[in-house]
């Protein structure tokens, strides 16, 4: 089976972080902004245009590219109560 | 020797707040030695110590530009105390900063910022159970209401005072048994000075190894502490060191917020922010609520009241102070060539410039409400995916839209972009966007030549500008700034209400760089344009405009824009005086033309260009040099000469080839 990325969360749906694809800097980053293994992040929802996404994780919301989205590999998908956007 | 403390938090923190609280009116702006970060500094209010505000970063890694000034700042110019702020709301992330501070071994002390509204929300954070388990005082503060802040002032002479330092910290045992592994390995080099090194541990766990810029470490050193690294990955399904030590400094804050923090679960899970974003950023009504946050932006600045106040600066100028000092000096029987070069040159050249200032602070003004309110955040939220495709970001857009005002504020709002190459992208596409200052210039040509289709010629000179930007934006990306990866991500702050101290505050900043501005290299500037308009080659005084310096370098220059259609030299002459604004273009002229109002002045243009020439003229206008106000600007905000000279040539360059296309293609149908 592929490996799942928070790009496959569908909107308004939880999803608990694996592991982080990305090496370098971005990967720096997003680990700063507590994107570790294990943390739950939802997907909020995603810009006007359909890019970037809203994510909330460790109660704070954050703005993230789809294509760094890519980089987040999850384990599973999780139902969300309500979807908004 | 005076005492200096260090003030660090995340971005949105309310770290300005807290600074201003804790100085007062003490302050002294300046940039890293070497960089373009600000650097603010002031003393705590009724000592001497002084307090140095750090960027707002949300770690100490060394990949921005922020986290190394500040890195750098903690470890080698060593303050004598932290002042940590963190935001209650938003603690789990704040504190993330917070562990890496306290593996320094300094003295600090921490303020839990917006208690107000973590209370508000129904949520509680125990600063005592905190404190004691840290081991360093934690106190609840609301920098905003001013409220506790003699609180953090007492405790920082405490922990000065007893040299009071943190716990040290106990992660996870695979974690911990690591770094204490390290540690014996770097022992040796920590104990000859005071170094921090449970922080070098952990970085060199982590893998980062910028931290040998201020530990030296044997080959051997470095090897062992590989060995070191590897076996900690085995234990983990996840061999990943810089993850598992995130991870670690996680589970650490998560246990210390599961012990002292407690949330008040909103039942349907919305607060305020979310209910207000599901109408700013929802997808039918974003673009509609931004249009009309945008228009009345500008509308408030370049509408009745921005026109109003700078008319009456203008009127100042004109009818006041020139006057004035004129008779002044005339009545002390100043030579002549003293009062012109005071009244004429250095007044109106200031005041040209200084006309913009009520239209700058509104503009600021306004800039500041976006950014401490979030919605800042949101417009970039909403404009990334379009702004992406010419190599920028959603931070790029203010900027730019400010641009169409004026390009020296827009230029100054760059700021907020963190990746320098998208920084430096927006500062070199941003005067393309027409500023206001150039639409005197199409109303003069569109005028004369257009008649009944002139709105629409004007309005073309925007899309031209627009249309540059993007084609350049493109071609930069493929060239100058290929290695520009910039990731965009950024925190959605919730929502806030402004506080009027801090707005005005911040305009206050702002519009004070700009006067500085204007009193330092538009004043000397000033002075020199005058010399060359009124002095001939011989050095003598001349009141023939056509006898000048100015004239000379007009008609040497003059041949180079035959090719586009206007080789005189009084319009070169107009643009060499744009140099300093471009309202000068068209005053300029008037004066080449010996033309005394519109109607003369109008009759006299279309004697000399002819349509086609014309148009090409509005766009090499559009496109050229900015002014000097906004190349100086550009000079700060790039560090360099080299840049902002950079940035001139290719401007130019691109007016050059942009109204020769025109002119020539042109001429081909006309």
């Amino acid at each position: 089976m592929k490996e799942l990325t928070l790009n496959n969360v569908k909107i308004g749906s939880s999803a608990i972080v694996s592991r982080l694809g990305s090496i370098g800097p971005l990967k720096r980053r997003l680990i700063d902004m507590g994107i570790t293994p294990g943390v739950r992040i939802k997907v909020k929802k995603t810009a006007p245009l359909g890019d970037p996404l809203e994510i909330e994780l460790r109660g704070y919301e954050l703005s993230i590219r789809r294509s760094e989205a890519g980089n987040i590999f999850i384990k599973s998908e999780e139902k969300g109560s309500e979807s908004n956007g | 020797m005076a005492k200096s403390l260090a003030l660090i938090g995340n971005p949105n923190c309310g770290k300005t707040t807290l600074f201003n609280a804790l100085t007062g009116s003490n302050q002294y702006v300046g940039n890293w030695a070497g960089v373009t970060v600000e650097k603010k500094t002031g003393k705590l209010t009724g000592t001497d110590y002084e307090i140095v505000d750090l960027p707002g970063i949300y770690s100490l890694s060394p990949y921005s530009l922020e986290e190394k000034v500040t890195q750098d700042f903690l470890i080698n110019d060593h303050p004598d105390a932290i002042i940590n702020i963190i935001d209650g709301t938003n603690i789990e992330r704040n504190l993330y900063l917070t562990v890496q501070l306290i593996e320094l071994n300094m003295p600090m002390v921490i303020a839990v910022n917006m208690m107000d509204d973590v209370e508000a929300q129904g949520g509680h954070i125990d600063c005592d159970y905190l404190s004691e388990l840290i081991g360093i005082p934690f106190i609840p503060i609301s920098a905003k209401k001013n409220k506790n802040i003699d609180k953090v002032v007492a405790e920082i002479h405490h922990v000065i005072n007893h040299q009071h330092i943190p716990c040290e910290i106990n992660y996870n045992r695979e974690t911990q048994n690591a770094i204490n592994r390290i540690y014996s390995v770097i022992v040796r080099n920590c104990e000859v000075s005071e170094k921090p090194y449970p922080y070098y541990a952990s970085k060199l766990l982590e893998g980062d190894f910028n931290v040998l810029n201020y530990i030296q470490l044997s080959d051997e050193q470095k090897s062992r502490i590989d060995a070191i690294a590897a076996d900690y990955e085995k234990q983990s399904p996840y061999p990943d060191r810089e993850a598992l030590v995130a991870d670690a400094r996680y589970t650490y804050i998560e246990e210390l917020v599961r012990k002292t923090v407690t949330k008040k679960d909103n039942g349907d899970g919305l607060s305020v922010s979310d209910k207000i974003d599901r109408i700013v950023t929802n997808r039918f009504l974003a673009f509609p609520v931004f249009a009309v946050i945008m228009l009345c932006m500008f509308l408030l600045t370049f509408g009745p009241v921005g026109t109003f106040l700078s008319d009456s600066i203008e009127k100042l100028f004109n009818d006041v102070l020139s006057p004035g000092v004129g008779r002044l000096l005339e009545s002390a029987s100043a030579p002549e060539w003293t009062i012109r070069l005071l009244t004429d040159g250095i007044i109106g050249g200031v005041g040209g410039v200084l006309v913009f200032l009520p239209q700058i602070a509104i503009l600021f003004f306004c800039l500041s409400i976006l950014e401490d309110s979030g919605y800042m955040a949101r417009a970039a939220f909403l404009t990334d995916k379009f702004l992406r495709k010419i190599g920028l970001s959603g931070k790029s857009f203010i900027p730019m839209l400010m641009g169409f005002g004026c390009t020296t504020p827009a230029v100054m709002a760059a700021r907020t972009q963190e990746n320098i190459s998208e920084r430096r992208m927006t500062i070199m596409l941003t005067p393309f966007m027409s500023c206001g200052a150039k639409l005197p210039i199409y109303a003069l040509f569109a005028g004369a030549f257009f008649g009944a289709y002139q709105g629409f010629v004007v309005f073309s000179m925007y899309i031209l500008g627009l249309l540059t930007a993007i084609i350049m934006g493109a071609v930069f990306k493929k060239t100058l700034f290929k290695k520009n990866n910039a990731e965009f991500i950024m925190e959605l702050p919730p929502y806030r209400m402004p506080l009027p101290g801090s707005v005005l505050k911040n305009t206050w900043e702002k519009t004070k760089g700009f006067i500085v501005k204007a009193g330092t290299v538009i004043f000397s500037m000033s002075v020199v344009i005058w010399l060359l308009q009124n002095f001939d080659l011989s050095l003598h005084m001349t009141v023939d405009s056509s006898e000048s310096i100015f004239a000379a370098i007009g008609s040497f220059i003059a041949p180079i824009f035959k090719p586009l259609g206007f080789g005189q030299w009084q319009p070169a002459v107009s643009l060499l005086s744009g140099l300093v604004a471009k309202e000068a273009v068209v005053s300029t002229m008037s004066v080449l033309y010996s033309a005394s109002g519109t109607a003369a002045l109008t009759s006299a243009v279309s004697g000399v260009f002819t349509p086609l020439s014309a148009y090409a003229f509005m766009a090499f206008s559009l496109l050229y040099v900015p002014c000097i106000s906004a190349f100086a600007t550009i000079k700060r905000e790039m560090g360099s000469w080299k840049w902002a000279l950079g940035v001139a040539a290719i401007q130019t360059g691109t007016a050059y080839i942009v109204a020769l296309l025109i002119y020539q293609i042109g001429s081909l149908f006309v």
